[in-house]
């Protein structure tokens, strides 16, 4: 199960203005998070497209990013969440069913592929929530100066031992 | 804040310098167009170096603003695409093929001179 590492960054959408300034959001976040530049631009990618939903299907509605951990894996989630009108056909929103201009156009597609976890839930009752997370690898040095932090100096730098 | 437009030539530039909302790209598209027109260009390129994302509305976009210039008689590039922006739009259904891209502005320009000369052979 996922841990979140800080609290949440929480970005509104109401105007194509706000999804500007949320891939910016996404990317320093990213960025900071130690994914590469690629990665960065992939994340801010994905916000633009769910963040664009927002705006043009629901009227609005909120981002909200978490830094989270899992293992040996860091990542970012986003949650788009709105009170709009909620998609009625999932699936074909999301293209499995349909070519062409991705889907029904909602850009779903497009953010799924770019993203590493994705999921969609939606009513016409409580609006749609759609999750995704990018995920990045933590690799052997990191792991090390975390387990340096969390315990203080090394068992054998306290010692005089290596 | 919007995107400045300068003509050299018949060949129209505008330099994105940042990223740009919705209505910033559809604006560019529009005056783009309508300067197609009034400056009787024949080659249009769009520098888009500055973007840090480019997202399935914005390609669209772009290959709508080439396809009105194509309408209009202009050919258009679209040079500056960084890697990782190249590297997401891979993932995107959105057909680029129309889409005419160079690596930079001097190569996009290159090309259109070349183009300019090889239809002024077969004209005469």
């Amino acid at each position: 199960m996922a841990t979140e590492l800080e609290s949440p960054r929480r970005v509104a959408i109401s105007s194509d203005n706000d999804i500007v300034h949320a891939r910016a959001q996404a990317r320093d976040m990213s960025i900071a998070l130690g994914f590469s530049s690629t990665d960065a631009t992939l994340v801010a990618t994905a916000i633009s497209e769910v963040a664009r939903n927002l705006v043009v299907h629901a009227g609005g509605g909120d981002l909200v990013m978490t830094a989270v951990a899992d293992g040996v894996k860091t990542g970012l989630t986003i949650e788009a969440s709105d009170r709009g009108p909620g998609i009625r056909d999932v699936e074909a929103a999301l293209g499995s069913r349909y070519t062409g201009r991705g889907g029904l156009g909602l850009g779903l597609p497009g953010a799924r592929r770019l993203m590493d976890d994705f999921s969609v839930d939606s009513s016409a009752e409580s609006g749609t929530v759609v999750r995704m997370t990018k995920w990045r690898i933590i690799d052997e040095l990191e792991r090390l100066r975390q387990r340096r932090s969390r315990d203080g100096l090394p068992q054998g730098a306290r010692d005089g031992t290596r | 804040m919007d995107v400045p437009i300068l003509q050299q030539g018949d060949v129209l530039i505008a330099s994105v310098q940042s990223d740009l909302s919705d209505m910033q790209v559809t604006r560019l598209r529009d005056e783009l167009t309508t300067l197609v027109g009034s400056s009787r260009a024949t080659g249009v390129v769009v520098n888009v170096s500055g973007m840090d994302v480019i997202d399935s509305f914005t390609a669209r976009l772009l290959r709508s603003i080439a396809e009105a210039a194509r309408m209009r008689g202009a050919m258009t590039y679209v040079v500056g695409i960084r890697p990782e922006v190249a590297i997401a739009l891979v993932h995107f259904d959105v057909d680029l093929a129309p889409l005419q891209t160079a690596l930079d502005l001097d190569e996009a320009m290159h090309l259109l001179r070349q183009r300019r000369h090889r239809h002024a052979s077969n004209g005469d």
